[in-house]
């Protein structure tokens, strides 16, 4: 879980900065679909998609390996592909006989196809938020079909989050300032200590909940009708067009090399 | 920056494509029902209340407790989300969580949010709901119950989200599951030990200070069909971890070979609808496998919910 109180937003004047979110949105969602049909072992594709993302990067001002740096979030979930090579049948590549144990060649090829996945696949989303302000993401999402009100109620989560993580960071150090560890005395237990976090979380509840009837009524009171109005509006530009064509090709060109022989 | 990863937020390239596509197939469905049930129940207040409620789902993941060994114990959250706002407030809830998690931090991919949206939205909100509701009928509602129910269906539910995410990665032949499924569960009956704390301490000072908050959540839209839409899920899932598709799969879960006996006695009754796992008038198999998978998952779906909603009314006339 995330506490990470910083916006991931990092504002710059580039290109990829200035177009329409949408563009953005529909350009990573294709891109992480193209690293997701790439047949296992297919290492040119790969590579040419994963130059792809340093030049978008590049291109972004934010520095060539701003993505590669930020993608070791994926790690930990290397775990459950982890004992891929070993199960797969196939020729064998080492062999431990004397655990039984054999790392398979097509085993190794999954493994690793997965990991180059995952990596550039998240690649892609870090810089999708990077590039674009989240209520611009968020909003923007409305002319893709998505839902008024969901987006609505995500527009309006993003607001509160920085607020209402605070205020946990507050009740933490309420906690961390009123329940020392004493030498020598052993800790609470478990059941305590989670009972405690138990009522710091309902306690958090009832404040939000008093928040919201209180935001509620601000609204009520300047005309909310339970519809949400924004001003900003997305004007697809001739130059939005341009990368969208353009950024969709790379990605199929780069998909078609997985045929490369 | 901070930061515990937890297992169940799926990143892309774990699942298949078709996989992911079913997915948020699903998905779609249920946060349709799930933004027309909150509108019902919330008229305008749906807009700040859930929104600001997300918000407080994902600050209360951040506060947490050490147990041992540099772990912690946090919340997932779905489970108070639903015995406080109901099942549908609650997979609502959960899902502006979990994309603002994807789209903002990257915890959990984009083409795979669908089954993160199933897993830790409406699978934790559903589970955890029907549990709670269940103890709640078997020993009335009483202070007790209620923490007794909110401890069970914490760890139900954290349980059963992680069971459904290893069969997805079986299907998609990233994990196999005689492998995955118990690491997957056995790490997450730990896990939910720590929700399911968590979930009471937080059921025990809302009884204490503002009980009325509790009743809310017990008497929302969703709590006659909760148990009944669960029962459907994991029968989906259930069918899906078995499924032909598995074996379809060019490599990984050679485990269904083993199963073949068994499941060759499975096969042929359930899916005479659609011979081999495909439609007949497609061509392509990837296509057809998704079309084939999604339509079947929702028949036995739609199948287990419709049979239990009549039996619900029935009851409820009979009453």
């Amino acid at each position: 879980m995330h506490i990470d109180l910083t916006d991931q937003y990092r504002h710059s004047e580039s290109l990829i900065h200035h177009l329409d979110p949408r563009v953005k949105v529909v350009v990573t969602l294709i891109f992480i679909l193209a690293v997701g049909l790439i047949r296992d072992g297919s290492w040119i594709a790969f590579g040419a998609l994963f130059l792809g993302i340093l030049g978008y990067a590049a291109a972004s001002r934010l520095g060539m390996f701003y993505a590669v740096r930020r993608s070791i979030i994926a790690i930990p979930f290397l775990l459950a592909a982890a004992p891929l090579p070993f199960i797969i049948s196939g020729p064998a590549l080492i062999s431990f006989p004397a655990l039984n144990l054999t790392i398979t060649e097509t085993g190794t090829i999954r493994f690793v196809s997965i990991m180059i996945r995952t990596f550039i696949a998240v690649q892609a989303g870090i810089l999708l938020s990077a590039t674009t302000p989240f209520p611009g993401l968020v909003w923007g999402m409305c002319s893709l079909r998505i839902p008024r009100p969901l987006v609505a109620v995500i527009a309006f989560m993003y607001r509160y989050i920085f607020v209402l993580a605070d205020e946990a960071i507050r009740l933490m150090r309420a906690r961390a300032a009123r329940s020392p560890e004493i030498p020598g005395k052993g800790k609470p237990s478990f059941i305590w200590r989670g009972r405690v976090t138990g009522s710091m979380v309902g306690s958090l509840f009832l404040r939000s909940l008093d928040r919201s009837e209180r935001v509620y009524g601000a609204m009520a009171s300047r005309g909310y009708d339970g519809e949400m109005r924004t001003y900003s509006t997305f004007h697809m530009r001739g130059s939005d067009w341009v990368s969208l064509i353009v950024f969709s090709l790379l990605i199929l060109g780069s998909l078609s090399l997985m045929f490369l022989r | 920056m901070l930061f515990s990863p937890t297992p169940l937020h799926i990143p892309d390239g774990f699942l298949s494509i078709g996989v992911s596509i079913v997915g948020w197939f699903l998905a779609v469905i249920f946060i349709g029902i799930a933004l027309r049930q909150t509108k019902d129940q919330l008229g305008e207040r749906q807009v700040p209340l859930m929104g600001i409620l997300a918000a407080f789902i994902f600050a209360a993941q951040a506060i947490n407790f050490p147990i041992a060994a540099g772990t912690s114990g946090h919340l997932l959250g779905g489970t108070l989300a639903a015995i406080v706002l109901g099942p549908w407030a609650g997979t609502l809830v959960m899902t502006a969580v979990i994309a603002v998690q994807a789209l903002l931090f990257q915890d959990g991919g984009l083409l795979v949010m669908g089954w993160n949206i199933m897993n830790m939205g409406v699978i934790t909100a559903f589970s955890g709901f029907a549990v709670y509701m269940l103890v709640a009928r078997l020993l009335g509602t009483t202070t007790r119950s209620r923490l007794i129910g909110g401890f069970i269906g914490a760890w139900v539910s954290v349980v059963i989200s992680a069971i459904a995410a290893a069969i997805e990665l079986a299907i998609s032949g990233t994990s196999p599951l005689h492998l995955g499924l118990p690491a997957m569960a056995g790490v997450h009956a730990l896990i939910g030990l720590g929700e399911a704390v968590i979930t009471v301490g937080a059921i025990g000072l809302l009884q204490a200070s503002r009980p009325q908050v509790l009743t809310t959540g017990e008497t929302a839209p969703g709590r006659r069909s909760a148990v009944f839409t669960l029962i459907g899920l994991l029968v989906a899932l259930g069918v899906s971890a078995f499924s032909p598709l598995a074996s379809a799969h060019p490599d990984g879960l050679e485990f269904i070979a083993e199963l073949q006996g068994f499941l060759g006695l499975a096969q042929d009754s359930s899916y005479e609808l659609m011979p081999d796992y495909t439609l007949p008038f497609l061509s392509d198999p990837v296509l057809t496998t998704i079309l084939a998978v999604a339509v079947g998952t929702l028949v036995v779906f739609g199948l287990v919910w419709f049979i239990a909603r009549t039996s619900v009314q029935r009851g409820t006339i009979g009453e």
